[in-house]
Formats: structure tokens, sequence, C-alpha cells
């Protein structure tokens, strides 16, 4: 590393929140493009921002903690009833909505947490799974709350601070969700390299080390869920508020499954990583799949198998070690 | 009375299909400890190789398993090869989930594509088809064909570990890979073998319990999960263990779908949630 790009580098970090500048630039600079890309099909960036949020939850659980699940749309999904229910109990305005879904996400994020983190590897994944077949099942049950197989529909929020009403073309919850995407995201940029997120790196690496310098695990891994849990919520209530729809597929194993698989794309353990990965997969299917709906599977699985091969760590660290070859120093991801 | 029978029966092949697809997937994951998603794919492509050879070619059942058994274990070399080493023990298990779902996908994709989203099925020989009288009630014969498919594969498997050469190595290979290699036991062989052996035991198994699982593309992933929680349950690599699970599990979802069938799958990973608190080895496991 020469002397001028050290001094670079040095410069850029004493910057007061550069990390956080540079989240909400990066976030308002992709919506732009979302936006002059597709104009006319806002209600899908605005599906797309949501998922996000559940990719960037369970980037918090599995990047970050090393907890293996195939249940995460379970904190999503629960939080989008909840917020359905609200609606159609006349709370109508998003923000207050939107803590409704936060809420739920946490106390679902904790109840999970306080079940799956008691385990490692196989038991774990598999206490996933059966937790979010369990929600599945009883979703499909108690029709009074969720509408059962037809979806909870009708959910129509007031406008944002009584000012901005939710259109047909969907531009109001595109910004809507973008502004929330953003203020999350920041939020997180600084927790993940807060003393707390840092330990849960270690625990990650060797919880068995974490118990020596001691630090308990378990509870600091519920806590992790809460968060992840408050997270996912807002993404789920966001769907709830945006599409004015919660169907049973918003809790299902299949959602839990695309976001590992997108959160993989882009490379865990980084929180660009979950948001790149979820952006680049969910573009990927909306143009596959509006060409060919039958090729979609085929193709995303070439993909991904590239990837493996290719990339096996994740596109962002591909990004960043082709960043190093190029540059010729480290870059900080 | 007569529903705690019909339970108990249907449960019983329920269960057996289970462990035959099942032990597979367990011998794999005890082995390789790889965590394979694709296992069902597997299963899946099993059976519509079943459905071609009988419908379209005329085959009789018996030679028609064995052909779906021998094209899926053909079908699945390319993938081995593409799985081989990047993926045996050393990655994360991250990795190996995004990989076989992966390969699940493709195939779900290109089945879709070859043989439409319709149900295949799998025409029944008369011997199998009908009812049979076993003394104090008539059950379907295709249900004890079944059940005695599991007791024949569960006794060879047994066998094959337990009595032959191949199971020595095998279980050396299990209890300590570099030990073994260093012992002159080709274990890229072991590897490619087991592979082998457990993608032929799931296509087996897609073909029995076609009539309990219908073959459809998105078998893979429907049912997938289903055998991933018979591994966990019984303790990866164990044959009695996949067994109990099977039973266990094939009578839960059972009972829970005759009494309770508004409530779905619900008792059935109730209970799996209540073994995988007991016994987070899975009830015959060991720890690694």
């Amino acid at each position: 590393m020469n002397a001028f790009s050290k001094s670079v580098t040095m410069r850029f970090e004493s910057f007061p929140f550069a990390q956080e500048m540079l989240g909400i630039l990066s976030i308002g600079l992709l919506g732009l493009i979302g936006y002059l890309i597709f104009p006319d099909d806002l209600a899908f960036l605005t599906r797309l921002i949501s998922v996000s949020l559940l990719v960037l939850s369970l980037d918090l659980v599995t990047g970050y903690c090393g907890v293996a699940t195939l249940g995460q749309a379970v904190l999503y999904g629960v939080s989008a009833y909840v917020v359905g229910n609200a609606a159609l109990a006349g709370i109508a305005d998003p923000i207050l909505l939107l803590i409704f879904g936060m809420l739920a996400g946490i106390l679902t994020g904790l109840i999970s947490g306080v079940l799956i983190a008691r385990f490692r590897g196989l038991p774990q994944l598999v206490l996933s799974i059966a937790l979010g077949q369990l929600v599945v099942a009883l979703c499909n049950k108690l029709s009074s709350l969720t509408g059962g197989s037809d979806g909870l529909a009708g959910i129509t929020p007031a406008p944002v601070f009584g000012i901005f009403s939710f259109d047909m073309y969907s531009r109001t919850a595109f910004v809507f969700s973008l502004t929330i995407l953003a203020i999350v995201f920041v939020l997180l940029l600084r927790f993940v390299r807060s003393p707390f997120g840092l330990l849960c790196r270690g625990i990650r690496d060797d919880d068995l080390r974490v118990q020596m310098i001691g630090a308990r695990v378990y509870p600091r891994l519920v806590i992790m869920y809460g968060i992840s849990g408050a997270v996912a919520g807002i993404g789920g209530a966001l769907n709830a508020i945006t599409a004015g729809v919660v169907g049973l597929d918003s809790v299902g194993f299949e959602r839990s499954a695309e976001a590992l698989v997108m959160l993989v794309l882009g490379g865990a353990n980084n929180l660009w990583g979950a948001l790149f990965g979820s952006i680049i997969f969910q573009i990927f299917g909306h143009y596959v799949s509006s060409i060919n709906p039958f090729h979609w599977l085929t193709l995303v699985g070439l993909l991904l198998i590239v990837v493996v091969v290719f990339v096996p760590r994740g596109l962002s660290h591909g990004v960043a070690v082709l960043w190093t070859k190029l540059i010729g120093r480290e870059a900080r991801l | 009375m007569q529903t705690v029978l019909s339970i108990a029966f249907d449960g019983i092949a329920y269960g057996m299909v289970l462990f035959i697809i099942s032990i597979g997937l367990s011998i794999m994951m005890g082995l390789m400890r790889v965590v394979n998603l694709a296992h069902g794919a597997f299963a899946m492509i099993g059976g519509y190789l079943a459905s071609y050879a009988m419908r379209g070619l005329g085959m009789n059942y018996a030679i028609a398993i064995i052909a779906a058994v021998i094209g899926t274990i053909v079908i699945s070399i390319p993938f081995q090869i593409l799985l081989d080493r990047r993926i045996y023990r050393k990655s994360d298990a991250l990795t190996q989930l995004l990989h076989t779902i992966a390969i699940t996908f493709f195939i779900i994709g290109v089945a879709n594509f070859l043989l439409g989203p319709t149900l295949k099925s799998i025409p029944l020989p008369a011997a199998l088809s009908g009812p049979m009288d076993i003394g104090f009630r008539m059950v379907p014969t295709h249900r004890i064909f079944v059940i005695a498919c599991g007791v024949i594969v569960a006794l060879l498997l047994w066998f094959l570990i337990e009595k032959t050469e191949f199971g020595v190595r095998l279980r050396a290979s299990v209890d300590n890979s570099d030990m073994a290699d260093s012992l002159g036991i080709r274990t890229e062989w072991i590897y490619a073998a087991t592979f082998a052996l457990a993608v032929g035991l799931g296509a087996f198994g897609g073909v029995v319990g076609a009539e309990l699982m219908p073959i459809e593309p998105y078998y893979a992933l429907r049912y997938i999960v289903t055998f991933l929680v018979v591994v966990s349950v019984g303790g990866a690599g164990s044959i009695v263990g996949a067994i109990a699970a099977s039973l266990l599990l094939g009578f839960a979802d059972t009972t829970g779908k005759y009494l309770a069938p508004e409530y779905g799958e619900f008792f059935f990973y109730l209970v799996v949630i209540l073994i995988v608190f007991m016994f987070p080895r899975g009830l015959f496991g060991r720890a690694h």
C-alpha cells in the first residue's frame, strides 16, 4: 500500500459518518436508477425493497451470527399479517402500522430466537424449517385472522403524514419504502460495527472463545434475533401497506429459501452483499420470468451454480477481490 | 377401531416410503456432511423415468423400476462431478445449501420445460393394484408392497454396511476420512459409490412411493423438507434412526391428516419440534 492511497483511506475514514453517508447516497442513487429503468413498474420496485429488508434481517442472524435458518420468512409474514389485521381494524396511519409491524417482528424474532438459538448446525436448520411450517399450517387454519389460502385483502392505509396518499402508480409507496430502507440500512451499518455487532461476529467465528472471554452466547443470539425480527417486521409491514394484500406465500418455506439464496448470492456477513444480492436476484427474476416463466427456475439454477463454482463467497466478495487486484489495496467492505 | 387400523396401516406405508428416500440422504449426510437439498429432485427424476419407461416404452413395472434407478444414477453423475471436492466436507453449510438449492431449481425448471407441470402417474401392475385380504381386513396390495420394499431395503443396507468389505471401508471413511485415506482406502471411490447408492435409493423410493407422493415438477422442493426432517430426527447416518424417525413421523402425519385434516401438517411439525428439543442429535445420532 503506497503512502498516497493510505492517506486517502485515512482521510476517508476520518470523515464523520462516512459509511452512513455512503449508505444513504447509494440507496438514493439505486432508487433513482430503479425509477429511471422501471418508471412504469414501481410496484415491482416496492416489492423488491420489502424483500430486501427480509434479506438484510436474514444477514443479521445468518451472516453475522452463523445461525443456519430456513424459516426467516416467519418473522416477515407474521408482521405482515399483524399489520393487515391492524389496518382492517381501523388503524390507517402508515407510520403507526409500520411500528406495529416492527413490534410484531421483534416479538416473533425473540420467540424464534429463544427456540432456534439453542442449537447449532443441522438441528438448528431443521428446527427453523419446522417452526416455519408450523406457522404456515396455523396461518392456513386461522382463516378468520389470515384469510386462509385466499389471503388478507382490502388493506387501505391513510396518506403518509396525512399528505401523500398511496396512488395506483405506487409512487408514494415507492418513495416511502425507499426512505424506510435507507433509514434501516444506515442504522444497521452502524449497528453491525458496534461492540455488540462485533461480538456477534465473534460468536459466528468461534463461540467457544467468546464464552472464554466471559460473554454469554445464547442471550446475545436471542437479542440479535429480536433485532433481526424488527428489520424483517418492517419489511413485512411495508409489504402489507404497499401491496394491500397479505398471502400465505409471505410466511412460506419458498420465501425463506429464496431469501437465503439472495443472501448467499450477494455474500453473507456483509450488509452490502445482502442488499445487492436481493436486488440482482429479483431484477434477474423479473426479467426472465416476464420473458418466459417456465425457464425462470432453470436459469436461476444455472446462475447460482455458476456463482457457487466461481465466486463461492458471494458476489460482493468477488467484487472486493477484483477491486483489490485492480486498485492494489484492500477493499473495505 | 377401523380408523385406528387404517391409520396404523397407512402410517406404516407412508413411513416406509419416507424411509426408503430419506435413508439415501441420511447416508450421504452422515458420510459427506453435505446437506443435500437436491435429494428430492433425484427422487423425482426416478419417478419421471419410471413413468416414461412404463407409459412411453411399455416396460413392465419391475424393469421400469430398475431402469429408473439406473437412469437416475446416470443423470446424477454430472451433478456429482460438479459437487465433488468443492462441497464435500470442506465448504461451509451456506455454500452447500445454495449449491444444492441451485441444482434443485435447475432440475425443476428442466422437468417443467420437458414434461410440463402436470402430474405423471406410474401405472401399477394388476398384481399390486387391487385390495388384499390379510386375515382380518382388506388393505390395498400396493401398501403391502411398499412396506415389504422398506423392510428389504433396511435389511440389505444393514448387511451392506455391517457385513461387507465395502461397508467396513465406508464406516472407516465416515469415522475419519483422512486416516482412512492414509490406510489405503480410496475415499474418492467410496464417496462416488455412496453418492450413487444414495441417489439410487432416492429414485427407488420416488418410484414406489409415487402413489403417496405424486410426481410433478415441484415434488423436488415440496418434499425435501420432509426428508431433511426425517434425517435430522433419526440422526444422520443411522439406519435404525431413519426407520424409527420415518415410522414415527409417518404415524404423526397420517394421524393428523385422518383426525384433524384442516390443520394440515401442524401435528407433524409439532412432533418434529418436540423431538429436536429432546434429542438434538436425532433419536439414534452420534456425536461428531
